[in-house]
């Protein structure tokens, strides 16, 4: 083991030895796993917990700075967990405004299972619709049909894969991108003039079309990039601030000559050219449209980034400990430019997939909101660029069903950012999961060691 | 090992205690930055060309009695060619004192941002009104106006400096006052009675701010992931429950008593202060106590500099007895609550209903307002006067019709807290230990 600061007193207990045996097969885990070591015995003055740090879920400090690492890596169960625990919540507050329930809650303690059954009805009769909207309706006609919602699903998963992939990238440069609503903004715009302002032949258009939309989200994103390196501007500061300033352009655009379409006194641009949009890949009864595709190369493409490439290598240096980055000659400011302006370039794909894709015009609402879904997405991916993939299916399926869910059975869309927004919030709290399903082992000490871990990781965040 | 928290952390408050890491404090030893004697130049040129030399000759008019004070003062008529000239030149002669200051390597003093600020929104302010068709607007009226829309504003940003300063990033400001929103439309609607709808509306912010407690201090999640999340969660519950109770019984459920102008004799009719300080709504007035008390609260009282003592530096609080994820519960619990008051604006002020994000991002305004405003509660106050001002404006320009597109105007707030944090005034820099959990030991 080679230059570990591990405590003299750790060193007698077994169940070290057995953590830094498993350190030692994954050699880049080491110094992580001596350094945990190191809070669970609070520098050798406690003794080390029941269960090693390495087994529990979390990532290890050492990477202190690695901005949301330890929600990144944590145990599968617990997310799977968390969706659960969300739409159990979820169900509970559908159940709590369905009048069948309001009823039998007037008899609740002569019958309690006539209320019990409302409560489970109500919410399973919403998602029920979520799922038949989302995956398979068996009522279609023909196969066809049935598959519909899933493509539908897929269609509305582009935005948010691209997008999320975005601000995953940032996150494991240790960057907060807020700005993805923005960056697809910037995007839209740009994408959407090449689209119906230039008349250009077959193929070189839409190439044009999707260039200049990568670089308009690059732009905005590599722009808030250089204010954090240059002036030390706090990103999350930056881009929120910069989404606003988008969006107002946006509008101001919409309003002139050069934007709006003629003739028209909304605010609405002309419809792009035919030679401009994404082909639909599925045939013409699916909005399914090669965007998808492209998520699927962004997705590996950002695989390969991170995990492959040296530029990616300094990424995630710089993301785990920006000084120790620099000292060993990583140049920081032109990894936080660089790495924003990837990601805002990877937003920018949202943009073109909307106005290119499914929208096919450019309007004030080019973003709806996958701009700030993208976020939650990227954290329930654990900012890895596959799980990113899957987070944005699945909120792409919640995004897709709800419409038909609202149809169905009158339940808002609204319910779906509340399920959203508490599978993160569980994600990213893993004791709490394990404590509402009794998962927690019966332990004092572990938890306090639990605890220092997540602070120093969690510790050089803002 | 155990300490890789505070270890990681640069610029250690110095030995003179919490006091000396206030955001004023500029570090002695550093050289002065080029980058406020820039931007200066940068804006005092543009002022220059723009509102001076291109501004329209037009007299631009601008009244300042209202009909209901007790005496008339006739109304400001400035040549709009002339004003700019002379208040450009002003700026020209700050900025070169900046770079005066920054030859000799003295920082700028914080007046003279404050100033430069001031001339320059007065030579826009001109420029603006003097392009216009009806070169005429009520400066009374303006204020007025901008202080009213500024209200949820500074309860925001008050909301973010007690949480800030007691080291946890609020970014779920939008999702507190929205969360009062929807509480005081409620409840004030249950109950036919304002004041309990007010107070609702304090207990709901609060409890938005002790989920972002509970998930920032027991659990150590990130504080701003935390905040992020818990807006989305406001929204979608405040949206659900909207489309689900409120719209199904408006009577009953989405129609409160509204809270009453409630005007103070004589005073009011004092021209121009009058109706920014007694003609307010109960929450107006509320706002100025707000301000008043926090500000007293933080810097004069020993809860204050516990406070500030477990925003800089929670190690050294820790050693001098100080509770500080207990400190940082109860003061973010309490930074919601003032939010939540501030959202309860919207439905019992403003609009005598709830509508679906009925905040509008004014959530993010007061973050703004809170870094322009230095995390000093009055300059956060006078940083939300300003963006209410340009949010009124922006409503008054398209009425009076100027060359200036409204959108621009209610890009403002934005463009101008991203100058702040670039460093246009001064060093923008929060509380030490914001956004850094604390784990004993």
């Amino acid at each position: 083991m080679p230059d570990q600061p591990s405590p003299k007193h750790a060193k007698d207990d077994p169940r070290v030895e057995d953590t830094q045996h498993a350190a030692s097969q994954d050699s880049p885990a080491a110094e992580d796993t001596a350094a945990v070591v190191a809070v669970d015995t609070a520098g050798g003055a406690m003794q080390p917990s029941a269960v090693p740090a390495t087994a529990q879920s979390g990532q290890l400090p050492g990477g202190s700075g690695t901005v949301l690492r330890r929600i990144f890596t944590g145990s599968g169960i617990v997310s799977v967990l968390a969706v659960l625990l969300a739409l159990i919540i979820g169900g509970l507050l559908i159940a709590s405004t369905d009048k069948q329930v309001a009823t039998t809650a007037g008899y609740f303690f002569a019958r309690p299972t006539d209320m019990l059954a409302a409560v489970w009805n109500a919410a399973t009769r919403s998602y029920i619709a979520l799922f038949q909207g989302s995956v398979f309706n068996p009522r279609g006609n023909g196969l066809a049909a049935q598959f519909a919602p899933f493509m539908e699903t897929l269609t509305i998963a582009t935005p948010l894969i691209t997008a999320g992939l975005g601000v995953a990238l940032a996150f494991r440069a240790g960057l907060f991108n807020i700005g993805a609503q923005g960056q697809i903004i910037v995007a839209g715009i740009l994408a959407a003039w090449v689209g119906f302002a230039l008349h250009l032949p077959f193929g070189l258009h839409l190439l044009l079309v999707l260039v200049a939309g990568i670089v308009g989200g690059a732009l905005w994103g590599g722009l808030a990039g250089l204010l954090k390196a240059r002036t030390g501007a706090h990103e999350v500061i930056v881009t929120i601030m910069f989404n606003y300033i988008a969006l107002y352009f946006l509008r101001y655009l919409l309003n002139t000559p050069a934007f709006q379409r003629p003739g028209e006194s909304n605010p609405i641009s002309p419809i792009l050219d035919p030679s401009a949009v994404y082909p639909q890949i599925l045939g013409s009864q699916y909005r399914l449209h090669l965007g998808f595709v492209l998520a699927i190369a962004a997705t590996v493409l950002v695989w390969w980034l991170l995990n492959r490439s040296t530029v990616g290598f300094e990424f995630r240096a710089v993301g785990a400990n920006p000084k120790a980055a620099q000292t060993a000659g990583i140049n920081v400011s032109r990894s936080t430019i660089l790495v924003m302006a990837i990601a805002g370039g990877l937003a920018g794909m949202s943009g073109v997939a909307q106005v290119a894709g499914t929208e096919k015009v450019l309007t004030d609402g080019v973003a709806a909101t996958y701009g700030f879904d993208a976020i939650t997405v990227a954290l329930l991916g654990r900012s890895t660029p596959w799980g990113t993939f899957a987070a944005g299916l699945l909120f792409g399926a919640f995004r897709a069903g709800a419409v038909q869910m609202q149809i169905q059975t009158g339940t808002p869309i609204d319910i779906v950012l509340v399920v959203q927004s508490l599978i993160v919030l569980f994600i990213a709290a893993p004791p709490l999961v394990r404590a509402v399903f009794g998962l927690n082992p019966r332990r004092r000490k572990p938890a306090r060691a639990a605890r220092s871990r997540q602070a120093a990781t969690t510790g050089g965040a803002a | 090992m155990s300490t890789t928290v505070s270890s990681s952390r640069p610029g250690k408050p110095q030995p003179g205690g919490p006091t000396a890491g206030a955001p004023s404090a500029a570090p002695a030893t550093r050289p002065v930055s080029w980058k406020t004697p820039v931007l200066l130049t940068v804006f005092a040129l543009v002022s220059l060309v723009f509102f001076g030399f291109l501004a329209p000759s037009q007299t631009a008019s601008f009244g300042i009695s209202t009909g209901e004070d007790f005496f008339q003062l006739p109304a400001l008529e400035i040549n709009a060619f002339a004003g700019g000239i002379v208040l450009s030149v002003l700026l020209v002669a700050l900025a070169g004192y900046a770079v005066y200051l920054k030859i000799k390597n003295q920082p700028a003093p914080g007046w003279l941002a404050v100033t430069f600020i001031v001339i320059f929104v007065a030579a826009f302010l001109i420029w603006v009104v003097g392009g216009a068709r009806t070169p005429a607007i009520s400066l009374a009226g303006l204020i007025a106006g901008s202080v009213t829309l500024a209200v949820p504003l500074v309860f925001g940003s008050l909301s973010g400096v007690l949480c800030e300063r007691v080291g946890v990033v609020n970014i779920a400001i939008e999702g507190q006052l929205l969360g009062g929103a929807f509480t005081a439309a409620i409840v004030a609607s249950m109950t036919k009675n304002a004041i309990i709808g007010l107070l609702a509306a304090a207990i709901a912010g609060a409890v938005v701010s002790m989920v972002l407690a509970l998930f920032s201090i027991k659990y150590l999640v990130n504080q701003i992931i935390v905040g992020v999340v818990l807006n989305v969660l406001v929204s979608g519950v405040t949206g659900f429950l909207f489309s689900t109770v409120m719209q199904t019984n408006k009577a009953q459920f989405n129609s409160p008593p509204g809270l009453d102008v409630i005007d103070i004799p004589v005073l009011s009719s004092i021209p121009i202060i009058g109706p920014i300080l007694f003609r307010q709504s109960l929450v107006g007035y509320l706002m100025y106590v707000a301000v008043a008390v926090v500000w007293v609260g933080l810097f004069k009282t020993r809860w204050g500099l516990r406070v500030r003592a477990v925003g800089e530096h929670p190690q050294a609080a820790d050693t001098l007895g100080i509770n500080v994820n207990a400190t940082r519960f109860w003061n973010v619990t309490l930074g919601g609550a003032v939010a939540g008051i501030g959202g309860s604006f919207f439905t019992l002020v403003a609009i005598d209903s709830f509508t679906k994000e009925i905040s509008g991002g004014r959530g993010f305004i007061a973050l703004a307002a809170l870094i322009f405003g230095r995390w000093n509660p009055v300059g956060a106050f006078f940083a939300a006067l300003l963006f209410g001002f340009a949010d009124n404006l922006q409503s008054i320009v398209t009425i009076i019709g100027t060359p200036v597109p409204s959108q621009f105007m209610a890009m403002l707030p934005y463009l101008v807290t991203v100058l702040a944090v670039a460093g246009l005034v001064g060093k923008s820099r929060g509380p030490a230990a914001s956004g850094i959990p604390y784990v004993k030991g």
